[in-house]
């Protein structure tokens, strides 16, 4: 009996380890690949690195086309996405009322967001470049990505406005407002932040995506920054696709370096993000 | 605001204007309703132009090639002179790969999960799983060089005749990505098992071993296999990490040292190629895009279905 006590302690204390280590080894390699590419580019995290034009010299190329690109790509993707993605989550909240349309508005949404990112490509590429004549432009970009990030934006939208107590929306209604009135002068200031954390989360996602924007024609080599919603664009992911594809190992520095830069805009987007979540949970 | 100030000055006089104010806020209303309607149809809209997008070039595609040829062939060559499209190299591509990644993603999920629910601290709990979650959240591309530059690197020190590019590093780094999907989701179903069964178990003299094994683990099943259904499906569509890794060369095989082909790799390959609009390399995309669409769609809603069957157990 004693001994069955035991071997049962200490088969759980195995199982308490290795479960820990199924956490820890998985966030080691991570930092380990993380260190790695900072110093296979370290070399190139140079001022000019962030203001050059790519070129065919690997010392000589930079990122300020392709980052450029995808702070105007992610401008404009937020312009498109958020209206209609927190209106989406606005009616599903607050109007719907379980029908079959709303139903079936939500099994969409949760298999949409399962979708291949690469599918949405081939989407953008027939409906955007080709039967709206958008060309591969900035703003094909914008609407493909958008897409993309709806379903981030209205689930998380959707956990907001949740969040917001039902009394409030009542005391509304007793001072004699209307439904919208309530949702816009109650719900909507109320669930800001909640919202903000999933925009900001969409455009992560929207940063980091390469595959669609192969077929939105993001090319690699621009002489110029993109003047108009029409524009030609490059964007961050694509270019370093590209510097990887090369075999000159200057190029994966570029890469590399590219990498580091991508990982900092989004570090910093994601710090933003868990600082208005934290300011929405104190609030509620 | 307008109108609580309106209503505190109501007079007699003033009630046809009223009843007028009254009828623009009812089609104010209104109108913001079917607007917010329209919203939600976006998405609708969006699978709808997915769907139709695909199956219109994939009718074409077998109006020239024959159904027969493409499910029995076994080679892929529709951008060589002499042109075959048999597209079972390149779902072996994909089923390789994918399998590679569960294999490595399916224990380290599971785990970690039973450490998140069983193990950890609440205050811990909420370090760890954004933490874990980090690594859904890297960009494929860079995880793309990860697997070419670094992991295929030192994988050719262990493994001998690994070619540069392969099936094997990318699928184990597709699996470290994909780790948080299965073990945020298994973490979900084992933490709604309900208490009072753990209790149950340790009443009956169980200790906590036999407990999570026994009673917690076949409890949130259907929730876990929901969670690696998901996991499969975001493992075929996945596209940089094999493009930049496993090379561009659909081979009808299972080893997974040499170069092969994944569909969403030949879809990227074609579109950089620029394949002129109506051609028959044109319509390869659209067939290989439909194949990849129906394989995650119903993971997809298996999962879904899955999960639904878990919340009612519960």
């Amino acid at each position: 009996m004693k001994s069955g006590w035991r071997s049962g302690r200490l088969l759980e204390s195995i199982l308490k380890v290795v479960s820990l280590l199924a956490v820890i080894i998985p966030l080691l390699i991570l930092t380990f690949f993380l260190i790695t590419v900072f110093l296979d580019g370290e070399s190139r995290l140079v001022p000019q690195f962030l203001t050059s034009y790519p070129s065919y010299k690997p010392e000589d190329a930079g990122i300020l086309p392709a980052l450029v690109g995808s702070i105007y790509l992610i401008i404009l993707t937020s312009v498109i996405a958020v209206p209609i993605g927190v209106g989406s989550a606005i009616y599903l909240e607050e109007y719907g009322n379980g029908g079959w349309l709303d139903n079936l508005i939500e099994i969409n949404i949760s298999n949409l967001a399962g979708v291949p990112s690469i599918l949405y490509g081939l989407l953008g590429l027939e409906l955007f470049v080709r039967a709206l004549s958008m060309g591969r432009s900035l703003l094909a970009g914008a609407f493909t990505m958008a897409l993309l990030v709806l379903p981030i934006v209205i689930t998380a939208s959707r956990e907001a406005l949740r969040a917001v107590p039902s009394s409030l929306r009542e005391a509304s209604y007793a001072l004699g407002a209307s439904r919208w009135e309530t949702i816009w002068q109650v719900v909507l200031p109320m669930s800001a932040s909640g919202i903000l954390t999933g925009v900001i989360l969409s455009v992560c996602r929207a940063m980091g995506e390469t595959a669609p924007l192969i077929f939105l024609g993001a090319l690699t080599y621009l002489a110029f920054l993109p003047d108009s919603p029409m524009s030609p664009f490059t964007a961050l992911p694509i270019q370093i696709f590209n510097w990887i594809s090369r075999p000159q190992a200057g190029f994966a520095e570029n890469a590399a370096a590219g990498i580091v830069v991508l990982m900092v805009v989004l570090l910093l987007l994601n710090g933003i993000a868990i600082y208005f979540r934290n300011k929405m949970q104190k609030r509620i | 605001m307008m109108d609580n100030t309106h209503k505190q000055s109501i007079s007699i006089e003033r009630i046809p204007l009223e009843e007028a104010s009254r009828g623009i806020r009812l089609f104010k209303e209104g109108l913001i309703k079917y607007l917010l309607v329209f919203c939600s149809l976006v998405s609708i809209f969006t699978t709808v132009g997915i769907i139709l997008v695909l199956a219109f070039e994939t009718i074409e595609f077998f109006k020239v090639v024959p159904l027969r040829e493409f499910l029995l062939d076994t080679e892929w060559t529709p951008l060589f002179y002499e042109k075959h499209f048999g597209i079972w190299p390149l779902l072996l591509g994909t089923v390789l790969t994918s399998a590679i990644a569960i294999v490595v993603a399916l224990p380290f999920g599971i785990f970690a999960a039973i450490y998140l629910s069983e193990f950890a601290s609440e205050r811990v709990r909420k370090i760890v799983k954004p933490a874990l979650e980090l690594l859904a959240g890297v960009p494929t591309v860079i995880y793309g060089y990860f697997a070419l530059l670094i992991v295929t690197p030192f994988l050719q020190n262990v493994i001998p005749n690994l070619s540069g590019f392969n099936s094997i590093s990318p699928g184990i780094v597709m699996g470290i990505m994909i780790i948080p999907l299965i073990s945020s989701l298994s973490e979900d179903a084992i933490y709604a098992v309900p208490q009072g069964l753990r209790e149950g178990a340790y009443a009956l003299g169980g200790r906590k071993l036999p407990t999570i094994f026994r009673v917690v683990i076949p409890t949130a099943s259907s929730g876990i296999v929901a969670a690696v259904t998901l996991a499969i499906s975001r493992a075929l569509g996945e596209t940089m990490i094999v493009t930049i890794a496993a090379g561009q060369q659909p081979r009808f095989t299972l080893d997974p040292r040499v170069p092969i082909e994944t569909m969403t790799a030949f879809i990227v390959q074609v579109g950089l190629g620029d394949a002129p609009t109506g051609t028959l390399e044109y319509k390869t995309l659209f067939v290989v895009g439909s194949m990849l669409f129906l394989m995650t769609f119903v993971m997809n809603m298996w999962s879904q279905r899955l999960k639904g069957r878990f919340q009612q157990e519960i």
